[in-house]
């Protein structure tokens, strides 16, 4: 049988591979939305694992809320990175600095 | 080795496998066709874990909705491959450092002597006749309704601030003003010649 140590494991590999994708990919903001939405994933099969293990549904209800305000971050970080391209030509998180933060 | 467990791990590898890919690739299109990859075998796994419904969602919604929208964007922008891509081998040792560091800690928390199958025993097998999805939706629209509600304006939030952020108005577009037009009155367009009847010569 798959332990539950299977599952939090292969989440936290997961994780771990989003992290240094945002760090090795600085100069491109559209495969820093894709690591946010690897690291909901693997957030997502934490849920899924224990609501399987500890044989309660909430973890799903969950899992299903964060789907939901992933596809929404998804589409307005799109809609800010077109708006961004419009404006400046680039998508490189470097010349990102008019606001001097 | 059971096929259950066999299966497993066969998505568990092509999906790491993919994720690496998806962080690695130097076109973006790649990387976003690997990143449908890894969704479907995260939605076979989900399978696996008995959440069917959430499995199905997974790719209607991620690989359906999200992923084109990703790759409608991505063929939209004209991305300078060359300066996307600089700074890539500087910030790896980073990156892998911080990584590695990061999974170990987890792994000394979520490895099998806190959570393995002798702390949690696997559940039995859902029988035949249940039904994720009734299950799912049960909660959902009882105990989780408010949450729901809240969800659904989300939605809607997020659909008006992308129209809105990506909406502009060109000058030199030909358009129609439709008040404009709905305000029209009859003087205004028609005129009406007063002139004397002539002879047919």
């Amino acid at each position: 049988m798959i332990s539950l140590s299977e599952y939090l494991i292969l989440g936290a590999l997961l994780f771990v591979i989003s992290v240094a994708g945002i760090f090795i990919n600085r100069k491109n903001l559209i495969v820093l939305l894709m690591c946010i939405e690897l690291m909901l994933l693997a957030v997502n099969i934490n849920f899924v694992a224990f609501s399987h293990f500890l044989g309660d549904v909430t973890g799903q209800v969950f899992v299903f809320f964060i789907l939901t305000v992933a596809a929404a971050e998804a589409a307005i970080g799109l809609a800010i990175l077109i708006v961004l391209f419009r404006n400046r030509r680039t998508i490189d998180v470097d010349d990102l600095d008019t606001m001097k933060g | 080795m059971s096929f259950e467990k066999f299966l497993f791990y066969m998505f568990a590898i092509i999906l790491l496998g993919a994720a690496v890919m998806v962080v690695t690739r130097r076109n973006p299109v790649h990387s976003a066709l690997f990143l449908v990859l890894v969704f479907f075998n995260m939605a076979g796994i989900w399978v696996l874990a008995e959440a069917e419904f959430l499995a199905i969602a997974l790719v209607l919604v991620y690989v359906g909705a999200v992923m084109v929208l990703f790759l409608f964007v991505i063929m939209m922008l004209d991305i300078d491959l060359a300066t996307v891509r600089a700074g890539f081998v500087r910030h790896l040792p980073l990156g892998v450092l911080v990584g590695a560091v990061m999974f170990m800690e987890m792994a000394l928390v979520l490895g099998p002597k806190h959570f393995g199958l002798a702390k949690y025993a696997a559940p039995e097998p859902a029988p035949a006749d249940y039904n994720n999805t009734a299950e799912l939706g049960l909660s959902l629209f009882t105990q989780h309704l408010y949450a729901l509600e809240i969800a659904a304006v989300i939605l809607l939030v997020a659909m008006v601030a992308a129209i809105s952020l990506t909406l502009r108005k060109r000058p030199q577009t030909k358009r129609q003003n439709v008040t404009e037009q709905h305000m029209v009155k009859k003087k205004d367009r028609l005129k009406i010649v007063k002139m004397a009847a002539e002879e047919k010569g």
